[in-house]
């Protein structure tokens, strides 16, 4: 029988996997992609608790949505950036992004 | 029981092509592995019962966000795109904070309390969603489609550069 636990472990293995690819990443690129794992381990949990505590209601799936609608934004805006940097600079490593330091 | 097997086996395929976005050195082998992970992640909200999230997953996720990442890789990567997704020098570091976020994040899932509740789940979810944005969640879906708009223009902008269009 698969209850409400199994998701919510499962949704966070997925958290720590995106969270391990954000931060020991160079390419920008991929911390993008860690982002998402994130986002989208989040959205699990949320429909979880709305499948097993309040199945009646869709207050969860509608938070998944502005979710989403966020998540497709920080991606455009992210790659938009990247893309912009590069032109710049010709490189995407995170390390070389360093106007920053004194 | 069969509700059972699916979902160790989606579960599998999440958890193992999810390892695969973060641990391939290939940056286009870990960006297909995503949308492999997005399809997965979609095939269970149809078993929590969430059939319009679930094609909002496969239509935003797998089809628009993961061609997007693909458009920003081919615009940017140079060199050997064997090497292009390797890690920094904070790879311990950030393995131990993940691991120990994990574990604790298990110790309280399993130590929490839930009421679970016996009601059926809805049959169809996407009228009732259409009532809830439209009644009670109005102003942040206006709010929500004014960030769309944004987001659109600043990154057309953004990625337009500073020269001047022709």
């Amino acid at each position: 029988m698969i209850t409400l636990y199994h998701y919510l472990i499962l949704g966070g293995f997925l958290f720590c996997i995106g969270l391990y690819g954000a931060l020991a990443k160079r390419s920008a690129v991929a911390v993008l992609m860690g982002i998402e794992l994130m986002l989208n381990a989040v959205n699990i949990n949320l429909l979880a608790f709305n499948r097993f505590l309040n199945p009646g209601d869709v207050t969860g799936h509608v938070f998944a949505i502005f979710v989403i609608v966020v998540a497709a934004a920080e991606v455009a805006v992210g790659l938009a950036l990247v893309i912009n940097i590069y032109r710049d600079r010709m490189t995407t490593q995170l390390d070389d992004f360093d106007w920053l330091k004194w | 029981m069969t509700s059972t097997i699916i979902f160790w086996l989606i579960a599998i395929i999440i958890m193992g092509s999810a390892l695969m976005v973060v641990l391939l050195r290939n940056i286009v082998h870990s960006a297909l592995f995503l949308v492999v992970t997005f399809v997965g992640v979609s095939g269970l909200y149809v078993m929590l019962q969430a059939d319009f999230l679930a094609a909002v997953q496969l239509l935003v996720y797998a089809g628009a966000i993961a061609i997007l990442l693909v458009f920003g890789v081919m615009l940017t990567v140079r060199g050997d795109i064997k090497y292009s997704n390797l890690f920094n020098r904070h790879k311990f570091t950030a393995g131990v904070v993940s691991l120990g976020l994990f574990l604790l994040i298990e110790r309280i899932i399993l130590s929490s309390d839930l009421l679970i509740s016996n009601k059926p789940a809805l049959e169809s979810t996407v009228g009732p969603i259409a009532d809830a944005l439209l009644t009670d969640y109005v102003i942040p879906f206006e709010a929500a489609a004014i960030l769309l708009l944004v987001a659109m223009v600043g990154a057309i902008l953004l990625a337009r550069g500073e020269g001047k269009p022709q």
